[in-house]
This record gives C-alpha cells, sequence and structure tokens, in this order.
C-alpha cells in the first residue's frame, strides 16, 4: 500500500469532487472524467477485437453505472475512479465479446481490476427495467409519448404542458396526462411480469 | 374518469403535494381498503421506475454530449478508418431474469372526495325577480358624447328610436364580439356606447332566451379593434366566499359604476344550477355586467336582482358563456369568435384600482331600440 502522502490526499479530494459533481449532472465533472479516463478504455477495447465506437458503448455504460451507484448515499468508493471505471468496462467488454461469439483468447490487460459482479447485477436489473419503459414509452404514439416525457422527464409543469400541446387549460392538459399514465402503466407492467 | 380520479389522488400523495389533513385522510382510506394500498405500493414502484428512467435517459444525453463535444474538439483520434456512428448503439437486451413484483389489483372502489358544500336555498314564493335592465318607456334625445370626442358627432340614435330595454355588456373577443343578457335586446337594433361615451352600432349575432345570454356584434367604422382581452373567462367553478367585483352602467348618465361583493350561493334562484346568487348592491342597469374574482378572471355575468332581499343578485355562470359561443359555432363554422378562458394562475395585476382602470374600456353600456 502507497503511503499517505500529500498528494495522494489531494487525489483523493479531487476524485471525491468528481465523484459529488457526477451525482449531481455537473457537466464538467462528466467531462473531467471522459478526459482522464477514455483514452486507456479505447486502447483496452481496440486491443481486444473492438473499435472505438464499441469503445465508447463501452465506456458510457459504466459511466452510468457509476453515475447510479454514487446517486445512493451509501456508496463509498474504495479504489481510484480509473479502476473500478476499468474494471466495469472490462467485464461489459467480457460479456459482449461473449455474446457475439468473438472471444477466443484471454484479454489483454494492462491495468488493475476489482470484482464488480455485484455492481453489474444492480445494473443489468435497471438495464432491463429500463429497456422496458422505453419501448412502452415509445410504443404509446402521441401526444402521449411527448406529453408524458415532458412531465416526468423534462420536468415541466401542467401549465407549459398545456400551452405546448394546445389544451384549452392545465386541467385539461392533466386530464390527458392521466389517461396517457395509464396506458403506460398497464405496456410497463404486462413486460415487467412476463420476465420471470 | 374514476380511474383517473383516483390515480391522480395516488399520485398527489405520493409526491407530497398532499396537505397534512388529506395525507391522514387518505391514509386511514389505506389502511381499510386493501384495493387501494395495492394501487399505491404499485404506483410507488412505477413512480420509481419512471425515476430511474428520466435519470438515464437525462444523463445518457448529458455523457453523448460531452463525448461528442470532447470529440469534436479532437481530444481523441481514431485508430481506424471506420466511420464513427453519429447515434449511440442500443444497448443489447437479453436479459435472464426480472425481478417482478406482482401487482393485482383486483376490485377497484370508487374513491370519491367531494367538497362540501354550503347550500342556502331561500323559499321564495311568489316573489318578482326584477329584470335588472332599463324599462325605459320613450326617451328622445340626442346623446351628446361625453369627454373627449368632439361635439359634432352626432349621435348614433336613429331617428324617433324607441328606447325599448339596456343593460351592460363586454367584449369577449377584440373582434368586436361583446356578451350580454339576451332580455337587455328587446328591440330590435342596438347600440352599445363605450366607458368614454362613444357610441357603435351593434348587430345581434345570436340570443338564447334559455340561458339569457346573447352576441352582439360591433358594426361601426368607428370602431378601433383593441389588441387582446385583458381578462379570462373562467370556465371552473368559484369558491363560496369569493370576493367579487363587477363594472357596469345602471345610471342612466352612462357613467361606469364600480360594484363589490362576494359569492354567497353556487346556485341561484330556486336552486338554478346555471347561476350563482351574489351578495352585492346591484341597481337596474348592471344586467349584463361582468362579474370578476379578485385574480381579475370573468366568473358570470350580472342578470337579475331578486326583489325583496336587499343586495341580493344573481349572475350566470361564466362556463355558460363558453358553451354558448360553442354552440354558436358548432352551428356556424364560419364563426370566428375565439375566446379566452382561463388558464388558472395569478393575473398579471391584483390592485384592484388598476383592474378597473384596464378593464373599463371593454365594458358597454348597451342599449335596444326598435
Amino acid at each position: 500500500m502507497p503511503q499517505l502522502s500529500i498528494n495522494l490526499l489531494k487525489a483523493d479530494l479531487n476524485e471525491q469532487a468528481l465523484l459529488k459533481g457526477l451525482a449531481n449532472n455537473d457537466s464538467k465533472a462528466v467531462e473531467a472524467l471522459y478526459k482522464s479516463h477514455f483514452n486507456m478504455i479505447q486502447h483496452f477495447v481496440l486491443n481486444n477485437n473492438g473499435s472505438f465506437d464499441d469503445a465508447r458503448d463501452v465506456f458510457q455504460e459504466a459511466m452510468i453505472t457509476l453515475y447510479e451507484k454514487v446517486q445512493s448515499s451509501s456508496f463509498v468508493l474504495t479504489c481510484q475512479i480509473k479502476t473500478y471505471l476499468f474494471s466495469i468496462c472490462k467485464h461489459l467488454w467480457l460479456k459482449r465479446l461473449q455474446q457475439m461469439g468473438k472471444y477466443s483468447s484471454p484479454l489483454s490487460v494492462q491495468e488493475e481490476s476489482i470484482s464488480v459482479e455485484e455492481d453489474l447485477v444492480a445494473f443489468e436489473k435497471k438495464d432491463a427495467a429500463f429497456a422496458i419503459m422505453d419501448r412502452a414509452l415509445n410504443s404509446l404514439g402521441e401526444p402521449c409519448k411527448s406529453l408524458l416525457e415532458g412531465y416526468y422527464i423534462n420536468k415541466k409543469g401542467m401549465q407549459e404542458l398545456a400551452q405546448d400541446f394546445g389544451y384549452t387549460n392545465a386541467d385539461n392538459a392533466k386530464n390527458q396526462k392521466y389517461k396517457c399514465l395509464m396506458r403506460l402503466k398497464k405496456l410497463f407492467f404486462t413486460q415487467y411480469n412476463i420476465g420471470d | 374518469m374514476e380511474d383517473i380520479k383516483l390515480l391522480e389522488t395516488i399520485e398527489k400523495y405520493l409526491t407530497g403535494e398532499m396537505s397534512a389533513q388529506e395525507r391522514e385522510l387518505f391514509e386511514t382510506i389505506r389502511k381499510n381498503t386493501p384495493e387501494i394500498d395495492q394501487m399505491v405500493v404499485e404506483h410507488s414502484m412505477f413512480l420509481q421506475h419512471m425515476d430511474i428512467y428520466a435519470n438515464r435517459r437525462r444523463f445518457t444525453k448529458l455523457t453523448e454530449k460531452t463525448f461528442q463535444h470532447l470529440f469534436a474538439a479532437g481530444e481523441w483520434t481514431l485508430d481506424h478508418t471506420v466511420p464513427s456512428k453519429a447515434k449511440m448503439i442500443q444497448l443489447w437486451n437479453k436479459y435472464k431474469k426480472v425481478a417482478a413484483i406482482a401487482a393485482s389489483v383486483g376490485g377497484f372502489i370508487a374513491l370519491t372526495t367531494s367538497a362540501i358544500i354550503m347550500y342556502f336555498s331561500p323559499s321564495l314564493n311568489g316573489n318578482q325577480l326584477l329584470q335588472l335592465s332599463k324599462a325605459i318607456e320613450v326617451i328622445k334625445k340626442n346623446q351628446q358624447v361625453q369627454g373627449h370626442l368632439l361635439n359634432e358627432v352626432k349621435s348614433k340614435v336613429p331617428e324617433n328610436a324607441k328606447l325599448i330595454s339596456g343593460g351592460s355588456g363586454f367584449l369577449i373577443d377584440p373582434k368586436g364580439f361583446i356578451i350580454t343578457n339576451a332580455h337587455v335586446l328587446k328591440g330590435n337594433g342596438a347600440i352599445v356606447i363605450n366607458n368614454i361615451g362613444q357610441e357603435l352600432h351593434a348587430s345581434i349575432i345570436y340570443a338564447d332566451k334559455d340561458l339569457d345570454l346573447a352576441l352582439l356584434k360591433i358594426v361601426d367604422e368607428d370602431f378601433s379593434a383593441p389588441a387582446a382581452i385583458p381578462f379570462s373567462i373562467r370556465k371552473k367553478m368559484t369558491d363560496l366566499g369569493e370576493e367579487i367585483f363587477t363594472l357596469g352602467y345602471p345610471r342612466n348618465d352612462n357613467d361606469i359604476v364600480y360594484g363589490k361583493g362576494y359569492l354567497s350561493a353556487q346556485t341561484g334562484y330556486d336552486g338554478d344550477s346555471s347561476t350563482y346568487q351574489i351578495q352585492i348592491s346591484a341597481n337596474p342597469g348592471y344586467s349584463g355586467a361582468p362579474l370578476f374574482n379578485d385574480k381579475g378572471e370573468v366568473i358570470g355575468i350580472m342578470s337579475a336582482r331578486q326583489k325583496l332581499a336587499e343586495g341580493v343578485a344573481f349572475a350566470i355562470k361564466s362556463n355558460k358563456i363558453i358553451d354558448l359561443i360553442a354552440s354558436i359555432k358548432e352551428n356556424d363554422d364560419k364563426a370566428e369568435i375565439k375566446l379566452k378562458i382561463s388558464k388558472g394562475g395569478l393575473s398579471n395585476t391584483t390592485n384592484r384600482k388598476d383592474q378597473i382602470n384596464i378593464f373599463k374600456p371593454y365594458i358597454f353600456s348597451v342599449r335596444s331600440y326598435n
């Protein structure tokens, strides 16, 4: 274990600040993370049968995983961000290769990695639910899709939505929203309960 | 409809938008009604999923934007000649197991929450309602325009015309559409006069004797149409006790008069559901005057005064105006009336004097002749 030095302490604080920024959707934090770590991932993926686009996809997934982890206040990162991101990417890429039937030889690895099994199980669950919600939302058609996106994703108020969609007033918009919501719930839960 | 109401209530509960009292009441309902409780649990889970979904979509957009930005700035160079795709590749979606909470909603109980309406219905047998319109027998006078206009302007009242009835009315569409009571227009033609005494010809477009509402259109080249109507028409019911005010022309000298009061019942004479009962000092001539709430929304149109009780008056509910215009449009698709209906929220000013000054020019004295 390396000695605790001022530099390491500083780096630690930096990382804490980055993670906090990430949790708050701070674009500067996201940018810093990309700048610091994408190259390493790019090299890894390219050296293991992947393309630049593959690297981009995998890194994005890893970022989402990290993002969703830091949302919970009980999460404490016990290693460097670099190590964590790499571990996630390695795991994800390996899985992809296996699914594509491309995995034959051991991965060429230049970085340290830790076990991220648990984290990825949680991520996969969320991924599944996300896909179902996404499909359900997309099969609603208009104006339901845009109305619900406007309310739940873009966090617009009923007033604004009434104006956007040309409803006579906020109450009409609200009524329509609930009609759409009921359809969405039905679609979502049908799919969600099937997969077991 | 019930389903929607229930869902709305549940969502209000889960997002913390209920008052402490409402919460308590709802939680009791939850305890006593397992079906409702089940629905709450299910919706709570759904909202969580929605939350995660929304967060992820937003975050994904952020990472994509960041990547594009850095890539365009030359942060990373492609090692291959493979062109980079502009869109994100969809994540693969083969999943083994999805944990599911089985939510079965069995029977459905309609949740009715109703407000308590204080209903006061005066038993008035044999009382006559005084019409607020002026029943003037014969008036033959050349009206001089008051105030700022030139003296050479002649009155637009036709020679030898007999004034049959009169009251007030207000603009509901800048093109010159004025709403008033049907009983104000007992004659054939009408003249409207604004608050600075300008007279304008108006033709009667539509009269509904049952609703006691009528629509006039100003047809006069001296009329300069305003850009917009400064007040909106409220569609929803108005609460008991709501403070209200009116501007109208009850006097002979055509001076606009302000009156204020409050809503004393949500139904009118003998339980009439198309009118409100209000407490206000009303004089004849207020018929057809707009009734405003504190926010400056039109909540009704003055119609009649009850003879015996001092200060009791009735107003036709504002949603009837909306209904009238809708039915006119149904029968005549060339009708180009566009109503400004309230979208809720505060108006620009709630200072009474300001409101009066802003609204005055849109309220007219209406006189009907033969």
